[in-house]
């Protein structure tokens, strides 16, 4: 489904990536852990092309990012992202931000849209919140309709960068709640996550990147508890 | 009849009125027209900076230096003495709309990009992340945002070029400030005129900042709470 070679980027001097290389496939959902500053939202950020990668390849679906022949926007619309900050748009209604992709990149008809929100919304859990605005509701809430509006576009694969970092304490679960309803039902999906917890829950492979590139991978039991490289272990002891 | 209270004659505003009048509607209409203008002319040169492309940038970057840079009036009279007529031959009121509009242009553009650059960069990635095109995000997403948030500086520029088109009076445009000296020169009365010119002037920019007072609260409705 998503297949990265030797991926590198660098912003100016700072190399970030350095030789990513690895196989998403369909309906599997890879986690990526890490220190901060190891990479993982530019990796993340790569596969939709919201930076730019300095060299190597990334396929989509078959897709090169980097042939001119692609429709970045046309990925785009295959490859839902959930960011860190929710990143709703907030002069519109909650019904309003789900449904505007579709109706303008999807040419869908407008009362369909609305249809499909609504029941995406449910989906959710959030079905009374659709005329409410974005700053009328708390950060899990705004953070499920971020993932509604996502899944509005019908994506086959979905980005988390960080779902959960920006919430109170009290709200993660919420939104792990929906996330791990998409695994269920077979979602292929990269996070950027540490809740550990979650991780082992869903996870089918753990990625551990660090200072741009991957240093250990593995299903979730093996590499939480019996790590190999002691870089990996270092990192674990610390937030396990 | 003469009406004095104090040393003011009433009876010359009683007169001149009806002149007055005419001149502050002239005045409206140059500032409108240029602002109408100045508006369109500003959100195009903010796109030109936005294009990241260097030349377009280069130019909008010698245009607001320009006209930024050398005075109001300055500008009124080489459009209409020096440009214009190289061009063809346009009665004055066409200088003085070119020449407002193109100096409003300049700071409305730079009020236009300070907001577009004032909406966080996640809004454009979230559109973007969605499959939109950069127009789409633009129209959609990120102009909506900018558009409220520019409301209460445009205000300004709207107020200060309601008084700035007092200028082109120099070129003989029958504007308020012209009827002003046409009444204090014909009536040899300096403080009735002028007077009543400021009042005038007055009225109409308080007019003016509260009628933005009340759309900017009208459209920052549903932006309460944004982060």
């Amino acid at each position: 489904m998503i297949r990265i070679i030797n991926l590198h980027k660098s912003f100016g001097n700072l190399k970030v990536l350095n030789g990513v290389s690895c196989h998403i496939k369909e309906k599997e959902v890879v986690v990526i852990i890490g220190p901060s500053g190891s990479g993982k939202s530019t990796l993340l950020r790569c596969i939709n092309k919201l930076e730019d990668p300095t060299s190597g390849e990334i396929i989509v679906d078959d897709m090169s990012l980097h042939s001119s022949s692609v429709n970045i926007n046309k990925i785009r619309a295959e490859v839902g992202m959930v960011f860190q900050q929710f990143n709703l748009f907030p002069h519109k209604t909650v019904l309003e931000n789900i449904a505007l992709a579709p109706i303008k990149v999807r040419k869908m008809f407008t009362e369909k849209a609305y249809r499909t929100a609504v029941q995406l919304l449910e989906k959710v859990g959030l079905e009374d919140k659709a005329n409410a605005y974005p700053y009328q509701l708390s950060g899990g809430q705004q953070q499920r309709v971020a993932i509604a509006r996502a899944l509005a576009m019908q994506p086959k694969i979905m980005l988390f960068d960080e779902p959960t970092s920006a919430l109170d304490p009290e709200m993660i679960g919420e939104v792990l709640a929906v996330i791990r309803q998409l695994a269920q039902e077979g979602m292929t999906m990269v996070v950027v996550s540490h809740e550990m917890g979650f991780v082992r829950e869903v996870g089918d492979r753990v990625v551990f990147l660090e200072k741009g590139v991957i240093v250990e991978e593995g299903m979730p039991e093996e590499l939480f508890g019996n790590p190999r490289h002691e870089r990996t272990k270092l990192f674990l002891s610390k937030i396990l | 009849m003469i009406i004095t209270l104090g040393s003011i004659r009433y009876d010359i505003l009683i007169d001149y009125y009806p002149l007055l009048l005419k001149g502050a509607i002239t005045t409206i209409k140059f500032s409108l027209i240029s602002v109408v203008i100045g508006t369109i002319l500003g959100l195009f040169l903010c796109f030109l900076y936005l294009s990241n492309l260097k030349l377009p940038k280069f130019i909008y970057t010698v245009y607001i230096t320009v006209f930024r840079g050398t005075p109001s009036l300055v500008q009124i009279l080489i459009f209409h003495f020096a440009v214009l007529p190289s061009i063809g031959v346009f009665p004055a009121a066409v200088s003085g709309i070119v020449a407002l509009s193109f100096n409003s242009g300049a700071y409305i553009s730079e009020i236009f990009r300070a907001g577009i650059m004032s909406v966080e960069r996640g809004q454009m990635e979230a559109a973007r992340s969605l499959g939109m095109t950069y127009n789409q995000a633009m129209r959609y997403v990120i102009l909506p945002q900018a558009f409220k948030r520019v409301i209460p500086p445009l205000g300004n520029v709207f107020i200060s070029m309601l008084k700035n088109s007092s200028l082109v009076s120099i070129i003989s445009i029958q504007d308020l400030t012209y009827t002003g000296s046409l009444i204090s020169e014909s009536t040899l009365r300096v403080w009735e005129a002028w007077l009543a010119v400021a009042l005038l002037y007055l009225i109409m920019t308080l007019f003016l900042s509260w009628g933005l007072r009340r759309l900017e609260s009208s459209m920052t409705k549903s932006e309460k709470g944004e982060k």
